[in-house]
């Protein structure tokens, strides 16, 4: 092998162990020894031990003839999945050490496709946030500029991929906590449909939003990821119940009346205008109109359409979003696990002492907003009203797609900010999250695809959205733009 | 109508939540400005529009899964109370109840 280890993506590393040019031991152990001198913040635990254990049984398994594209492939998992060989934390002080007696679906079946995992990954405590600024165990800095944040809540998946420590992660996106990092650091992510992957053993945030998905260096990686990571689970009372999906085979699938020059012949891209306000970052703008632009090069056509209630998606998220967090967190008691207080008085002292000293700023305003809106008076008035908006807001999507096959746009309004930038303000935070909220609430796959970089030289991701179960025409044409531009191949400075 | 102290303490109450006098202050100014932006919600009109509890619902029916009622799950009573502050014999432990 000439190129480095750590420089090779998931398909490539594939073709070398299949190749016999390295074993899953030597990709392993170069890996973890470039996790281990991280210093960006992205993994919460490296696990040295499992992970050779596991890349052995990969190499012998390859060699006794067994073949699968993730066979002796090093991962690593975002700690909102509990696994059992190392503690799960989901970013919060409440599960410090907490030890999960079973593996998440997710999980358990990238390990049965031989998959590797190295250890666990940073986020936002329980998956809320957008700039990894709020998890218990420190904040995680973006690789292509340490002072800047790597988006969030998958940040430390992010930052893992795009420092090379890992060829893929797994992440979780409720509000665009995949497409969002992945797009502030320059790498491939993709949000399945909602149902596509099992959410058993994903810590619940907020359960109506939250999927599963992979981060990677390419649009090809992400869709050998996703075909292991997804399928109907029977714990999971939302999983979707159908075949085994390739979404490799899907993501090669040739489109009717497509060339070699033009693989994207007849694809109709719709572009929101809402998507492109006039107070839009011009570096953004220009990356993803530039984008778009090698994509008609590839046979695309690009459609004027409107999701108008695009500004109305902040606030039906953050009312939605919270009130299945107040719901869902309340089973943090201090009780059956999590942190319990060393002084307290009374049970109802017990509990109130617990959650206030394991919470952290962000997860306790999110409940107080969904307790708030779920109490008796106020149901009516925000919670039962955003469930509406939220109808309006997938019915705008089905209005779309009678014009287009996909929809484009940024992923978000501007490059990663600066760590501390957005201080005090949650509201100014919550903002920025306008152009990923809308796929999220009508449970619609997404993508972010690099398009080059922006202002200080930080990328900028184009954002992708699919109709329900189009992950196969969304992968496709990320494939095709990856294959005619080299965007995803840039890399931050070592 | 902004959120009132007395408001924020009782929402904390309801939550489990015990905020200190500067975390119930900061906490009453951020949701005061996030319910800003709430308002422009409550312009809309929603008359007839049914609730979209679940997203799948916006393209058809989605039914409730049962499975059998089955037993699956065998008994391991050790490893799934591993991660209890305070148990004792099987029993989950916390401050006395009934007098």
């Amino acid at each position: 092998m000439s190129a480095p280890l750590h420089t090779l993506g998931v398909a490539e590393l594939g073709r070398a162990l299949a190749a016999k040019e390295t074993s899953s031991v030597e990709v392993t152990q170069a890996l973890l020894a470039r996790a281990k001198a991280d210093t960006h913040g992205a993994f919460l635990v490296v696990n040295d031990d499992a992970a050779l254990a596991a890349a052995k049984a990969a190499d012998a398994a390859r060699a006794s003839g067994t073949a699968h594209p993730l066979l002796g492939i090093p991962l690593a998992h975002k700690d909102i999945f509990v696994t059992r060989e190392s503690a799960t934390t989901a970013g919060s002080k409440m599960l410090e050490g907490y030890k999960s007696p079973f593996d998440a679906t997710v999980v358990a079946r990238l390990k049965a496709a031989g998959a590797v995992s190295l250890g666990k990954l940073n986020c936002d405590e329980f998956a809320m946030g957008s700039a990894n600024e709020n998890s218990a165990y420190g904040p995680v800095r973006n690789p292509w500029d340490a002072s800047r944040v790597p988006g969030g809540s998958s940040g430390g998946s992010a930052a893992a991929v795009a420092a090379q420590l890992v060829p893929a992660a797994t992440g979780t996106d409720t509000g665009g906590s995949i497409r969002q990092p992945a797009s502030f650091t320059g790498v491939t992510g993709i949000k399945p449909t909602y149902g596509v992957c099992s959410r058993f053993g994903m810590i619940a945030f907020a359960s109506s939003l939250d999927q599963a998905g992979p981060l990677a260096r390419s649009a090809e990686d992400c869709a050998l990821l996703l075909s292991a990571m997804s399928g109907f689970d029977a714990h999971d009372a939302t999983s979707v119940q159908r075949p085994p999906q390739d979404f490799h085979a899907q993501m090669l699938h040739a489109r009717d009346g497509a060339t070699a020059a033009q693989p994207l012949k007849g694809l109709r891209i719709g572009l929101p205008r809402e998507f492109f306000p006039a107070a839009l970052a011009a570096d953004v703008s220009g990356r993803v109109r530039a984008a778009l632009a090698e994509m008609e090069k590839l046979g695309a056509t690009l459609v004027d359409v409107s999701l108008p209630r695009t500004e109305l998606s902040i606030p039906v998220y953050y009312i939605i979003a919270p009130a299945e967090a107040s719901s869902n967190l309340s089973r943090f008691d201090g009780v059956r696990y999590g942190h319990r207080a060393a002084q307290y008085g009374d049970l109802m002292d017990m509990y109130k002492k617990s959650r206030s000293e394991a919470f952290g700023p962000e997860v306790k305003r999110r409940i107080m907003i969904g307790t708030y809106v779920l109490s008796h008076g106020y149901y009516d008035a925000y919670y039962l009203q955003a469930q509406k908006l939220r109808r309006m807001i997938a019915d705008d999507f089905q209005a779309c797609f009678k014009q287009c096959d996909l929809i484009a746009g940024p992923v978000a309004p501007t490059v990663a900010w600066k760590l501390g930038e957005q201080g005090d303000d949650p509201v100014k935070a919550y903002l920025a999250d306008i152009f990923t909220l809308p796929g999220s609430l009508a449970g619609l796959p997404g993508m972010s695809v690099p398009a080059g970089l922006g202002e200080g030289g930080m990328p900028v991701g184009l954002q992708l959205l699919g109709n329900y179960f189009a992950e196969g025409t969304l992968l496709h044409a990320a494939h095709a733009l990856q294959k005619a531009t080299d965007f995803h191949l840039q890399r931050p400075k070592a | 109508m902004p959120l009132t102290p007395e408001d924020v303490s009782r929402i904390a109450h309801l939550a489990r939540l015990e905020l200190s006098p500067a975390e119930g202050s900061a906490m009453q100014t951020q949701l005061n400005d996030f319910f800003k932006i709430v308002e422009q919600m409550s312009a809309v009109d929603t008359t007839g529009l049914e609730p979209l509890h679940t997203p799948l619902s916006a393209i058809g029916n989605v039914e409730l899964r049962l499975r059998p009622d089955a037993v699956t799950e065998t008994n391991d009573r050790e490893a799934n109370m591993a991660n209890a502050p305070a148990a004792d014999e099987g029993l989950f432990l916390v401050p006395k109840v009934i007098e």
